[in-house]
């Protein structure tokens, strides 16, 4: 009770308090928040919109009402109405709907008494009726979030009182622009605010952003500069300065402003020392900061955009038809009209039947056939179901309910079930024909294990590395049957996050892999996360998968020249491995430190790892070690260069030695040569490599470096360490380069300690951090080198871009720069040769600076950082001039292992017709062999790929082949035309299979408004759709392009969960058709106009009439659109082509829809006609003989649906008895108490007297037999003539469960047998048990799989910071289902 | 949608530093209903499984038909039309609206005596008035004209047949929908006090019968002819002639003639006058249609019987084994 009475005084509170409030609601739109991932460098904000943040203090308390004062304070309120105008507005809203608005014409017309045909009350009835439903449903999810939002808003946080010179506990509404805010590790920030303090000695704070884009990496934030030397937590009291930063917008990743001290001093401000509200303080103490953005201006809640409406292809076509009844009715009512029109002539001057009107003026036939007009409409209106919107909702509601609570979308490890955030779109979901899918984390697991590199132009397959993959999944099956199974990143995914650092070190996985291909270098499947989330959510917290790296023999052996003992100078003739080795150690470097790794050691969550007690150590041995390098390399410069992997002795020293002269003094040494021999040895391109031999030759190594390995000091240390990267790739490349010995000790924002193997930890100054973005597609960090001193630019990034950087021209002569291009080549074999694997390739490459160089640079990025307009331009440009003049150290290959059970969903997916089309920012040859890997490609497949450099070249081949398709696919003739368009031709079952591979520059041209027509008939024809090296925008385009030109339901992978089992909950299409016998019965009316002179006339009463429709017949569709269901999950499951029927919407097509109203006129025909001839000449009256009419098209229609529906369990037989019972008993209730209701005639006792006259019986039996014969006969011809394969895969359901199987083996054996010829199906039995049928269990796996992308919402995205898929995904995801 | 601001997460990632909390199991329940496993009857329509349902229905349907059509038959009627169009109709001369009240008698004969007749009187009329024209259209337009019906048995004296007025509305109306106006002791013409005939009456309301239990609003012709009818032609019950209780017909075969009273003017707009004597049955009035039309579908439902037998005799195995593909 007290709860709507607050309700009430809240929104009392808003309407008289918070009257401006409204200005500052943004419309919350999500076109603004796509738009501002591609083109928010476009829309820079006004320099005149800038908000000035004062401290909510004594001191400031002029300046600070005169800026800070209007800003909105941290209250939200989402909801949309407020009690007061809670009825007006939703009336407004929901008149919105054309079909209300219809009703409110008919409500209003009745009221005119020309042509009144009802009680002018009786026709609101319906109306109110449903107004009233709708209301309540809004007014309850209204309810609900106004009650979150209170929730939200009575949220507690530590919030600095002036008065009490204390942090003290506030509610998050009574937060302010300019209030100090103080928080703890783990609490929710609750609103936008700069960061001034934490308890970290670096001045970090990190936080988990998951509720605000789903990544549950943590990021990092930084104190504002200046603040973090500071060794006690910042005084409010003392705080003097100002902040200026740009107004309120829902750039998640862009903050400007500066912070300006008393004595005008000013500081830059980013993103990197914005804590977003929403998000959650991870591993850290305590942070402070004050508040610049609050409430609804926060970005957080700027970026809430709500649910959007989707229109569901559905409703679209249920709208056509609603016009095609009205269309109908107007024509019938013109009939009408025109009847009585002619009636009234006849009879004009009978004035025994044209009454006159009061004043003894009589009407003319045309005024009265005008009027009948008017009378027939409101008589006919219930054409036009209004229950019908009112049923599609309740249907959606119920279909959610059962998604919902489907038990196979239930993810045990992550506790959750899908959740269906835009109702209306279930029943699409059953009709899907293109699929859009990134690459990353949807298809992959977005886990990422380091598989190969390539250093110095030598190839490092990890053979050993592939064989643990191998027994990791081995293990993992075993463990398939133990769903408690900790496993690794799972658990860490569950809800209750734990503090900090989730990585479970050991235990088995307790997931399952059924599937691994074999015969190539690398196992693709899983042997991780059997219910893993399709993207993957742990992208921080790495599995023993990705951590563990058994380092290549080979490469070890290379390292072991690397001895401390190596570093005092043994003899004068050290022999020259030297280069390659200086590129190792550069190589290993690069990969530890060339990140943003956060490192962190479990159960310590908040200490920072050995910072300060090695601090300065290694300097001094350093400084050591260096002279004596600087000695060894001017001797070794006359040394012979002769690489071999097996050197004995170290080069170390030299190493760090011609670190500091690089290049200069050094011949190429010869790790060509050995390339060379190494190539020819293993063919490139082959599955395998040369690894096997390599291994075998080295076995008896392996066993003793591994245990060496062990033996190391500090890889106790080193194993407990946790890495947290934003981007899985950073993390397995730190993972990769600790297994050699290399590992990442710590880091802050000053400086990144290694352990490097044999040299001890070395301490790098870190100068900068230029970190990832996907225009630049690389990151380098900016060191200053222990030993050399000098400033060292380590980059990585894409091949292609870092192949462009490299330096051109060596200063140090032409021998290195020949070496280096011999580096190049060698490297791109090796990058080409991974990408063939599908591999994620990387490249590492260095660049050294000289001071002056650095100094220079540093003025200029200077400038760059600190302007707020523009800074990113200017970033980027300051980057591109660091980032040049590189030379290459080498490349990795990763692998971004494929999800538990893609290939079979992939392949189910096919099998159900639908379309697959992948989008990735991958490199093509990635790119295919991942749509290889995950069967989205077969083998036979005749591929086409469009790379082309030009427009015409591109218009070209796509002619091309178009026309080779046309001639090995003789496509129908409506497919050539061009309406070919708008019913794209379905993939041919048989036949060619056909692939298109197009890359980033030629889909420009081809997504050209020229150009679409062609690339879309190009793409409806094959069935797999590889689009590569796709930027975000184009992705979004795509499907765009293809959801709006072949007008198909098209469904982008962020949507998840499109499976096949849907179909079960997808018929809504019947669920109306059932509705359509509502037809049947207002032409029942229409009919007896023809025996009552058009005189508008109803036989029925008009309780009665307005009652069928809202009470008797809404019940069972409802029940019938929510729970149909055709065929079992299980032969579903196993027959993913009968998804097919789903996906033409046969159930609801066009022809259905006039094939239904032909049924229908029938069925009127029959109902009127039979009781017509059977009380003809009889003295029935009125009532009496509209009573068995309408008795009989209840059962006609209840019956109608008995027929049309698949399944039928006892709460169909429930509602429809209950329906009938209804219906009697009301006939009878109502019969006996409307006496004088509705003069002259009235229904007063007739259903009793009918329930005692057996014609009544016989007539009403009659009808219905007649009525449903024919559809009845057509059924059941169909059922037995031509069944489809729904009909048919119910009658496996039938079967007892093995012989189900046997059955449904059959079926799949007699497929493939068709396709060969058709007469060996007696041999389909013998055959079939060879053949395996593919687990289902894994495809629910993938069910459970994709499950998550649907709790995410429509909108799935975890993508990493790397990977620049990031926002593409989004896009996507959006664009697919939507329609706006 | 990754981006929305989730307040509930919000909410849930709340309790700080409770690793492991208690999180409720959101696990759906397992349930046939939830699970859609309800046990579900799934009609399948193939010839073979609704072949029985056809010959049932034939087998039902077509005994019912000819019992329908029998009893119809066994009706027997007879028509006379009065209406006068006919020059030689002894009511010819009442079409002239001058001659009012206009009696004319139509001689007819009865072949076969009638068992248990009631007699009807059917104002053959092409179309209705409309019924829900303001003050009582309806009761405006009520039939009024009245037949009386002689056996001459002798030509000298005519046997007037004693036609019964009451028992003809049904119970509900006379005793519960139609009210005089309150006051049992107060002669009816008092309580009607007030109010005019309508136009087209010859007498007041509360003249239509002497019997005050018949009269006023319900006069059970009045009553009869305010349920409306449905059909433009349609028959109206008159009066019934009751079976005595001897063993002589109820009307014996011989010659008859009707006197007729003629108020009810229908040459206007075309409209016919009948009287129609007929039994009753159970089934009301004679009409062939329900017992034909039942004998059609029965028949047509067997015969469907025996094609789906073809058809699943011949297609018996498509629909459960795998030989046709998709």
């Amino acid at each position: 009770m007290t709860e709507p009475l607050r309700w009430a005084g809240y929104h009392w509170q808003r309407l008289t308090g918070g009257a401006n409030r409204d200005n500052h609601e943004r419309p919350y739109s999500y076109s603004s928040l796509l738009a501002c991932r591609g083109k928010s460098s476009q829309t820079p904000t006004l320099a005149g919109k800038h908000r000035v943040v004062v401290p909510h203090l004594q001191p400031f308390k002029d300046e600070y009402e005169k800026f800070s004062g209007t800003y909105v304070n941290n209250r939200i309120r989402t909801t949309k109405y407020t009690l007061l105008n809670f009825v007006p507005r939703n009336l407004f809203e929901q008149f919105h709907r054309v079909a209300n608005l219809y009703f409110l014409f008919l409500v209003v017309l009745n009221w005119v008494p020309l042509v009144e045909a009802f009680q002018k009350e009786i026709t609101m009835l319906p109306l109110v009726a449903v107004l009233t439903i709708i209301a309540i449903k809004d007014g309850l999810e209204d309810y609900r979030k106004y009650k979150l939002d209170k929730q939200i808003n009575n949220l507690v946080t530590k919030v600095y009182s002036r008065k009490e010179k204390k942090y003290v506990d506030r509610c998050w509404k009574d937060v302010t622009v300019g209030d100090f805010i103080r928080l703890s590790c783990n609490e929710v920030i609750p609103a936008d605010m700069v960061l001034l303090f934490s308890t970290d000695p670096d001045g970090i704070c990190h936080i988990e952003t998951s509720g605000l884009d789903g990544e549950s990496n943590l990021k990092q934030r930084q104190v504002v500069r200046g603040y973090t030397e500071q060794d006690s937590e910042v005084d409010p009291e003392k705080f003097s300065s100002r902040i200026e930063c740009e107004s309120p917008n829902n750039d998640l990743n862009r903050f400007r402003g500066f912070l300006e001290h008393s004595n005008k001093e000013r500081v830059g401000l980013s993103k990197e020392n914005l804590l977003l509200r929403g998000c959650t303080i991870r591993n850290t103490e305590a942070v402070m900061g004050i508040v610049v953005y609050a409430g609804h201006e926060t970005k957080a809640m700027l970026n809430n955009s709500g649910p959007r409406y989707k229109r569901s292809n559905l409703e679209r076509r249920a709208n056509t038809d609603v016009l095609c009844c009205v269309l109908l009715l107007v024509i019938m009512c013109l009939t009408g009209a025109l009847g009585h029109g002619i009636w009234l002539s006849r009879y004009e001057n009978i004035p025994f039947f044209n009454i006159p009107e009061p004043d003894g003026h009589v009407i003319s036939p045309v005024l009265g056939g005008f009027y009948m007009f008017w009378t027939m409409i409101i008589l006919l209106q219930v054409l036009i179901p209004i229950s019908l919107y009112v049923s599609i909702e309740i249907v959606k509601l119920g279909q959610i309910y059962f998604i919902q609570s489907d038990v196979d979308f239930y993810n045990e490890k992550m506790d959750s079930t899908v959740q269906c955030r835009a109702l209306n779109i279930t029943e699409d979901l059953g009709q899907i024909q293109y699929l859009f899918s990134d690459k990353t984390g949807t298809l992959t697991e977005n886990k990422m294990v380091f598989r190969r590199c390539s250093v110095a132009g030598f190839d490092y397959c990890h053979e050993e590395n592939a064989k643990r993959l191998e027994s990791y999944q081995e293990a993992a099956s075993e463990d398939e049957d133990s769903p408690d199974t900790p496993s690794g990143s799972l658990s860490n995914m569950a809800k209750p996050r734990a503090p900090s650092c989730r990585m479970v070190r050991s235990g088995p996985l307790g997931s399952i892999s059924s599937n691994h291909l074999t015969g190539s270098c690398f196992a693709l499947g899983s042997g991780e996360g059997a219910s893993e989330v399709p993207h993957s959510r742990q992208a921080a917290f790495s599995s023993p998968m990705e951590t563990d790296v058994v380092p290549d023999t080979r490469l070890l052996d290379k390292f072991s020249q690397i001895t401390p003992q190596l570093f005092t100078p043994l003899d004068e003739t050290i022999p020259d491995p030297l280069l390659e080795t200086l590129y190792i150690i550069d190589f290993f470097i690069a990969l530890a430190i060339c990140n943003t790794v956060v490192v962190s050691a479990p159960n310590q969550p908040r200490q920072k790892i050995g910072l300060s007690s090695l601090h300065g150590m290694p300097i001094k041995s350093l400084e050591e070690i260096k002279s004596l390098f600087q000695r060894l390399s001017v001797r070794r410069s006359s040394s012979p260069s002769l690489a071999s992997g097996k050197e004995p002795s170290s080069g170390v020293p030299n190493a760090f030695v011609s670190r500091l002269s690089l290049f200069s003094r050094m011949k190429p040494a010869s790790p060509v040569e050995e390339e060379m021999s190494q190539t020819s040895k293993s063919p490139q391109g082959s599955g395998n490599s040369a690894c096997p031999i390599e291994t075998e030759k080295q076995d008896g190594n392996v066993g003793v470096t591994n245990g060496k390995v062990e033996s190391l000091p500090g890889q106790p240390l080193a194993s407990s360490l946790c890495y947290e990267a934003e981007s899985p790739d950073e993390a397995a490349l730190v993972y990769a380069a600790r297994a050699y010995q290399c590992t990442l000790q710590s880091r802050t924002p000053e400086q990144v300690m290694v352990d490097f193997a044999a040299l001890g930890p070395l301490t790098f100054q870190l100068l900068h951090i230029l970190p990832f973005d996907s225009v630049r597609k690389r990151m380098s960090v900016v060191v200053r080198h222990p030993i050399s001193n000098q400033v060292v630019v380590y980059t990585k990034g894409a091949d292609s871009v870092i192949m462009e950087l490299l330096s051109v021209a060596s200063p140090d002569g032409p021998g290195l720069e020949k070496q280096q291009t011999m580096l190049r080549e060698k490297t791109q074999q090796h990058l080409d040769a991974y990408t063939k694997r599908g591999l994620r390739t990387l490249c590492v490459a260095k660049r050294v600076m000289s001071d002056t160089e650095y100094a220079e640079w540093l003025r200029n990025h200077f400038l760059a950082e600190t302007s707020i307009d523009n800074r990113e331009e200017l970033l980027l440009e300051s980057a591109m001039r660091l980032e040049n003049k590189l030379t290459l150290l080498g490349a990795t290959g990763i692998e971004d292992r494929l999800q538990e059970g893609v290939p079979e969903s992939i392949e189910a997916l096919h099998k159900a017709g639908i379309k697959i089309w992948m989008l990735t920012g991958d490199k093509q040859e990635t790119a295919v062999n991942i749509a290889y890997a995950c069967k989205l490609l077969e083998p036979d497949d005749k591929l086409f790929i469009l790379n082309t450099e030009s427009k015409d070249a591109c218009e070209m081949l796509m002619d091309t082949i178009l026309k080779e398709l046309q001639k090995k696919n003789p496509a129908s003739p409506e497919q050539a035309s061009s309406e070919a368009l708008h019913q794209p031709p379905a993939p041919p079952d048989s036949g060619l299979r056909a692939g298109l591979i197009i890359n980033g520059r030629t889909l420009e041209f081809a997504l050209q408004e020229s150009l679409q027509r062609q690339f879309l008939e190009l793409a409806a024809r094959c069935h797999a759709v590889v689009c590569c090296r796709a930027t975000p925008l184009q992705k979004s385009e795509v499907v765009k392009l293809v959801r709006s030109h072949l007008r198909v339901m098209t469904l982008a992978i962020g949507d998840g969960a499109n499976d096949v089992s849907m179909i079960q909950v997808a018929d809504v299409g019947i669920g109306i058709s059932g509705q359509e016998g509502m037809q049947a019965y207002v032409n029942l009316l229409f009919w007896y106009q023809f025996f009552c002179g058009f005189s508008g006339t109803s036989m029925t009463d008009y309780w009665v009439l307005i009652f069928f429709n809202l009470l008797f017949t809404s019940a069972p569709p409802v029940i019938y659109g929510v729970l149909e269901k055709d065929v079992s999950a299980e032969t579903l499951m196993r027959l993913p082509e009968l998804y097919r029927n789903g996906q033409k919407s046969e159930a609801y097509l066009p022809l259905t829809f006039w094939i239904t109203l032909l049924d229908a006129f029938y069925q009127s025909l029959v109902c009127f006609f039979v009781p017509y001839y059977t009380y003809q000449g009889s003295d029935i009256d009125i009532f009496t003989f509209g009573n068995p009419l309408n008795t009989a098209a209840l059962f006609i229609i209840l019956l109608h649906l008995v027929i049309e529906s698949k399944s039928l369990t006892w709460i169909h037989m429930l509602v429809i008895v209950g329906s009938i019972l209804f219906y009697f008993f009301f006939a009878l209730v109502f019969g006996a108490m409307c006496v004088t209701c509705n003069p002259p005639s009235n229904p007063y006792w007739i259903m009793q007297e009918h329930m005692l006259d057996p014609v009544f019986y016989l007539v009403c039996v009659l009808t219905t037999c007649v009525a449903l014969l024919p559809r009845f006969i057509y059924r059941v011809l169909q059922g037995s003539l031509f069944p489809s394969p729904i009909l048919r895969a119910k009658h496996f359901d039938r079967l007892p469960a093995e012989e189900r199987t046997e059955a449904l083996k059959k079926w799949k054996e007699a497929g493939k047998m068709d396709q060969l010829t058709s007469k060996y199906s007696d041999h389909s039995a013998v055959k079939s048990e060879r053949i395996p049928i593919s687990d289902p269990s894994a495809v629910f796996a993938v069910m459970s799989a994709t499950s998550c992308a649907v709790e995410q919402g429509n909108l799935s995205v975890c993508e990493t910071a790397l990977d620049s898929d990031y926002s593409e995904n989004k896009a996507s995801g959006m664009a697919g289902p939507s329609k706006d | 949608m990754a981006m929305n601001y989730n307040a509930k997460d919000e909410v849930d990632g709340g309790p700080p530093c409770a690793p492991g909390g208690t999180a409720k199991n959101r696990r759906p329940d397992n349930t046939a209903f939830k699970q859609q496993r309800l046990p579900a009857w799934q009609p399948i329509l193939t010839a073979g499984t609704v072949l029985p349902t056809f010959f049932i229905i034939g087998l039902i349907f077509i005994p019912i038909g000819i019992g329908i059509f029998v009893t119809s038959n066994n009706i027997r009627e007879i028509e006379i039309d009065y209406t006068g169009t006919d020059p030689a109709s002894p009511c010819n001369k009442c079409l002239s609206p001058n001659v009012t009240p206009c009696i004319c008698t139509i001689n007819f004969t009865l072949e076969q005596s009638f068992e248990n007749p009631s007699k009807e009187c059917e104002p053959y009329r092409r179309n209705e008035d409309k019924p829900i024209a303001p003050c009582g259209a309806i009761a405006n337009s009520m039939f009024n004209d009245t037949l009386d019906l002689f056996l001459v048995g002798n030509e000298s004296d005519p046997t007037p047949i004693p036609l019964k007025k009451k028992g003809i509305a049904w119970w509900t109306d006379k005793n519960v929908k139609f009210r005089n106006p309150p006051g049992a002791d107060i002669p009816l013409e008092e309580r009607f006090k007030g109010t005019t005939k309508p136009v087209n009456w010859v007498k007041p309301v509360y003249m239509l019968d002497p019997d005050e239990d018949n009269s006023g609003f319900i006069n059970e012709d009045f009553i009869v002819w305010m349920r409306t009818a449905a059909l433009p032609t349609f028959r109206k019950l008159y009066r019934l002639i009751e079976r005595k209780n001897d063993l002589h017909p109820t009307l014996p075969a011989g010659r008859y003639y009707l006197n007729i009273t003629y108020n009810y003017p229908v040459h206007s707009f075309d409209g016919r006058k009948r009287m129609i004597l007929s039994t009753i049955s159970w089934m009301g009035g004679k009409n062939p249609f329900l017992g034909i039309a039942y004998i059609a579908i029965g028949s047509i439902s067997f015969l469907l019987g025996v094609v789906l037998l073809v058809i699943n005799h011949k297609y018996r195995n498509s629909s459960n084994t795998a030989d046709i593909t998709i």
